[in-house]
């Protein structure tokens, strides 16, 4: 139960002299000088001014924050795009087991076999679910898989001697495809979609020249539709010479129902925070593992994880690789927890998990869409996007209205706003660790929130401890840190 | 199917409200010569049960730093993480919530970003922080871009040799594209070349990239660096050590532009090289030019302190191509868990940390490189790493030997400076003990004397 | 400053021109209209002065809690001077938009540029469109 009386931060808690943290006193040199051993002109005057707490103080704080947050272990968090799954205790607790948690990068390769066999067959279940046989583990998010991916392209063209400057994507795509797209050197262009969320053809056509490079595509996109015209924006893009990049956002749709690389796409990345239940951390850390087509592998960033016999070490021996996106392996302990969980499930299950996701989402779609129109039709994969387009017209209540009014009926709101290019969106995703009674609450929530008036919603939410903090002077007059009243 | 809840029963009620027959009917809008037709060949389903015991085999196939005595560094160190780090941030509430879209049920993550912030700006000084990026290295980089944007139309970027090599690779990969030349500027004994940096740094420079404590322990002088930069109107970027700042000058002293790091060290686990977190501070003037996300105070309807994400427009999902960077996550809970490590800390216990790790690593350097083939390659005070050359050029050997021992003695250096094929580098913190220590040079210094009376 | 007396450009911004000893001066701001769209403004980034436009390039940025917005150059020109005390005080733009809520001035460079914008009522009719 949240505690009213600590709203202090933890600067305001200090008092000189607590200490939270004792350690030993020095064993060894303990009577030199610290200026006999570093030179003074180096040394600080004082330690930095943090906060002097002791245990109790850090523990009750962060307990008490702690219950200010909605988490998918207390709500249900349907946000669209970021499949808010259950994340199982189990890939927890194996996650923190000392020889996984307390391995240094750089031990050597024999103290080290169990996990570089477990991160080498977690590369070949990741080719096996992508259809796409090369793979990198190295990338740390999602988008940063998009922009690694980029990199391994333009090595790929600069060594085929093709200079390739343009990556498009569609208008419905995460900011990421862009901004990735820029990052890595390329033009971004963005390619329309028809008014049912799918990639505008004639659009695609005509952006198609000699200077084309990638076309980043989410599909299912962002509207929870299988894009039908896969095949021909396949055989489009690769006719001008161009790769197919698909975003793996959505993976959770299509786990052994449909491989990435048997639909047309040369690269992909996973989010195995979302789609293999690692859990979001309240932000990250996530993992952003790559797959590409043979002809693309020798580019990827190195090491990779090889395999002699029955031996594994790293290879590092790859002329033709763009080098490194971040320092050390990569995200281990994220692919350990997707590990567990795609093992938990094994080849049925991991099906059942998408046919689940796609059955909830198409049901609590057609629970709202009586209340909210959902322009795109009757059936979607794993989330879906409503509208209060309508509603907003008639009776003054908006897309943000409904998302604060959810908060007092004790549901996370859906992603709002996004994608752009549907007006007032509620974007939906229930995942399949839902049960149908939370989908049916859910959706006599906005039932009852819909017969609300406007007004009334204006002031939503009304249980939380603050409500409709004002943005507009956090923006105007930036306060970042804590600092010392005068 | 452990996490799912539908029954037959409900599968059946939910495809009659929805109007299908069947769970695949479901899936048409997939073109049927994209639906796979075999199962996918991944290993079978295992229980909870036998998933534990399949991990504890694979386990038992690693030795890890509770089994060795570790003194492996070079960006990711053995320090101790108190219970209470673990303890808290393991509650639901924090790791299984998401980037805090709808602040009135996110104040927990968003004050906890915002007192991560503030703990960053009292740890190094700086102005401002944003709320973390992946690591080290792409905090490097993306200081290195902000300093480009920020010095609109200089293409010359300067990297010190003893920037942490990965780091420095990540620069190069990440430039790769752009009309960016990337100058590397020597060591000199183990620290940076001055004549040669203060030639280097031209009105071209955008930044130069200066680590302090270096990747070899050693201290550089760095406010004479920051003042070759600037001289030249080009900033300076500082990777520092966050476990340094107990006792040494913090980069707004020495003259850091942007102060980035590697905050594994701040109570998080090794894990084999991640998840950790990219630390990122700087100036007031450059807080635009920041990636990430990042909390800031306002007052709630009623008039309340509360806290928000602010100045997002910096970030992709509303300027997209022309955003400052495409990170969209944060490492939110490893800010967390580093947010509880320095509150439980505190300015003492930062001050004894850093104390113990110098006293301990010189009392090493002085214990290994006595009396034997060892020595220590550079004569320059240290933190808390320093790197060792083996006169017998032997280093790969005499390391297993080490790790027969139980030891995780030390890096080799020769895969990243091959003129240090003889070298490797030790890192002692503040968990090793004089015992350990001893033992390490025992086992080296008595393996050398072991061998040497084989070649006798 | 009558909003009849300025020209307008299609992405909303103004422009009155002056003539100061044989050259002419453009005095250029955002609309009333362009104020109200973009709601609530947090934070803008002036021209630089010294900065040589074409008519229609951009030249600054106008931000809003979640929307950025480019400012373009109405004419063809070199940025002389800027509003600075506008960036922190940002209101004066829902105030006043045509005197006081001045962007930048430019000396003009290219007179043809001045041609292609519209007068007020036709930017009114573009508006209520």
């Amino acid at each position: 139960m949240r505690n009213r009386l600590a709203t202090n931060l933890l600067s305001e808690l200090s008092k000189p002299g607590r200490q939270g943290v004792r350690l030993p006193n020095p064993d060894v040199f303990a009577d030199e000088s610290l200026s006999d051993l570093i030179p003074r002109e180096q040394l600080a005057d004082a330690p930095p001014p943090l906060p002097e707490l002791s245990e109790p103080d850090v523990v009750r704080h962060y307990t008490n924050l702690s219950t200010l947050n909605m988490s998918v272990d207390t709500h249900f968090y349907p946000l669209g795009s970021c499949t808010m799954k259950y994340n199982p205790k189990r890939n927890e607790r194996i996650a923190a087991l000392p020889a996984v948690a307390e391995l240094h990068p750089y031990q050597s390769e024999r103290t080290l076999q169990g996990l570089l066999a477990l991160l080498y067959e977690v590369q070949e279940i990741l080719a096996e679910i992508s259809g796409l046989p090369a793979v990198s583990l190295q990338p740390a998010a999602g988008a940063h898989g998009e922009f690694t991916a980029l990199l391994t392209a333009a090595a790929y063209f600069r060594d085929k001697g093709q200079p390739r400057t343009k990556v498009l994507s569609p208008d419905s795509a995460h900011g990421t495809n862009p901004a990735s797209a820029m990052m890595a050197g390329f033009e971004a262009v963005t390619i329309r979609s028809t008014a049912n969320g799918q990639v505008d053809l004639e659009h695609l056509k005509s952006e198609l020249d000699e200077r084309i490079a990638v076309f980043m595509i989410t599909n299912p996109n962002t509207l929870g539709m299988f894009d039908r015209q896969m095949g021909e924006i396949a055989k489009l893009v690769h006719g001008a010479g161009g790769l197919i990049y698909l975003d793996g956002a959505n993976m959770n749709a299509i786990l052994g129902i449909a491989r990435p690389g048997d639909f047309g796409a040369d690269m992909m990345h996973f989010n195995p925070h979302k789609t293999f239940s690692g859990p979001h951390g309240g932000g990250g850390p996530g993992a952003g593992p790559i797959c590409v087509t043979p002809a693309l592998g020798p580019y990827l960033p190195s090491p990779i994880v090889a395999r002699d016999g029955e031996r594994y070490r790293l290879d590092y021996d790859r002329p033709k690789s763009i080098g490194r996106v971040r320092s050390f392996f990569g995200n281990t302990g994220v692919l350990v927890r997707a590990y567990c969980y795609i093992r938990t499930h094994g080849p049925e299950g991991l099906k059942r998990v998408s046919e689940q996701a796609v059955l909830n989402a198409n049901y609590l779609l057609n629970r709202v869409k009586h209340i909210l129109p959902v322009p795109q039709g009757d059936r979607c994969m794993h989330e879906f996007v409503a509208s209060a387009a309508a509603l907003k017209k008639e009776k003054g209540i908006s897309a943000m209205d409904i998302a604060k009014r959810l908060l007092d009926f004790g549901f996370h709101a859906p992603t709002v706003y996004f994608p752009l290019t549907v007006p007032e969106a509620l974007m939906i995703e229930p995942t399949e660790t839902e049960s149908k009674e939370t989908l049916d609450a859910f959706a006599e929530a906005l039932f009852r929130i819909t017969e609300e008036s406007a007004e009334a919603l204006h002031d939503a939410p009304t249980s939380t401890l603050i409500r409709r903090p004002n943005e507009v002077q956090a923006a105007r007059h930036p306060i970042v840190k804590w600092t010392k009243p005068d | 199917m452990p996490y799912t809840f539908n029954t037959p029963a409900d599968v059946a009620a939910m495809l009659q409200a929805i109007g299908a027959t069947s769970v695949e009917q479901l899936f048409q809008q997939v073109p049927e010569a994209f639906r796979m037709t075999r199962p996918l060949q991944i290993g079978p389903a295992l229980g909870e049960l036998e998933l534990t015991q399949h991990l504890a085999r694979l386990s038992s196939l690693n030795a890890h730093a509770g089994q060795r005595v570790c003194f492996l560094g070079g960006g990711c160190y053995d320090h101790f993480i108190p219970a209470a780090v673990d303890a808290l941030a393991s509650r639901g509430e924090f790791y299984t919530s998401y980037t805090p879209y709808q602040p009135e049920v996110s104040q927990g993550n968003l004050q906890a970003i915002f007192e991560y912030q503030s703990m960053i700006c009292q740890l190094t000084g700086m102005d401002v922080s944003n709320a973390s990026l992946y690591d080290g290295g792409t905090a490097t980089v993306e200081a290195v871009l902000m300093s480009i944007a920020a010095l609109d139309r200089r293409r010359k970027v300067i990297v010190c040799h003893t920037v942490h090599p990965e780091f420095r690779q990540v620069i190069e990969t990440y430039l790769e594209n752009f009309e960016t030349e990337v100058v590397t500027i020597p060591h000199d004994g183990g620290t940076t070349d001055l004549s040669q940096l203060a030639t280097a740094v031209d009105d071209q420079t955008a930044c130069v990239v200066l680590q302090h404590p270096n990747f070899f322990g050693c201290l550089e002088q760095a406010a004479a660096i920051a003042e070759i930069a600037h001289r030249k109107g080009a900033l300076l970027v500082q990777v520092f050590d966050p476990t340094s700042l107990g006792i040494l000058k913090n980069p707004r002293q020495l003259g850091a532009d942007i102060a980035v790091a590697e905050g594994q060290c701040l109570g998080n686990p090794m894990a084999y090289g991640g998840p950790y977190l990219g630390i990122l501070a700087a100036r007031d003037e450059f807080i635009r030019r920041m990636p990430g996300r990042i909390a800031g105070q306002t007052v709630g309807a009623g008039g309340q302190r509360c806290w928000v994400l602010t100045l997002q427009t910096r970030e992709q999902h509303i300027r997209r191509d022309k955003a400052t960077s495409n990170i969209c996550t944060n490492q939110g809970l490893f800010a967390l868990r580093s947010s509880i490590y320095l509150a439980l800390m505190g300015p003492s216990g930062m001050r004894q940390l850093g104390e113990l790790c110098v006293r301990k690593a010189n009392y090493a350097a002085s214990r290994l490189c006595a009396k034997s083939r060892l020595e220590r390659a550079f004569d320059v005070p240290f933190f808390k790493e320093f790197v060792v050359r083996d006169g017998d050029d032997k280093v790969a050997r005499l390391l297993e030997q080490g790790e027969d021992a139980g030891f995780f003695a030390g890096i080799e250096l020769e895969r990243w400076y091959p003129d240090l094929h003889d070298c490797f580098l030790v890192a002692v913190t503040e968990k090793r003990t004089r015992a350990e220590i001893d033992a390490l040079a025992d086992v080296l210094v008595g393996t050398l004397r072991n061998t040497e009376t084989v070649h006798a | 400053m009558k909003p009849e007396d300025l020209l307008f450009m299609e992405t909303h911004e103004w422009v009155r021109i002056d003539s100061q000893g044989g050259a002419k001066v453009g005095t250029v701001g955002i609309s009333a209209f362009a104020v109200e769209q973009l709601t609530d403004l947090v934070f803008m980034e002036l021209p630089k002065i010294g900065t040589k436009v074409k008519a229609g390039d951009e030249f600054g940025e106008v931000e809003s809690v979640k929307a950025v917005s480019p400012l373009y150059s109405p004419i063809t020109g070199e940025v002389t001077e800027v509003n600075l005390a506008l960036p922190n005080h940002l209101e004066i733009l829902n105030s006043d938009p045509y005197g006081q809520g001045w962007i930048a001035k430019l000396k003009v460079t290219d007179e043809s540029s001045i041609g292609k914008l519209m007068d007020y009522a036709t930017y009114q009719k573009q508006c209520a469109s």
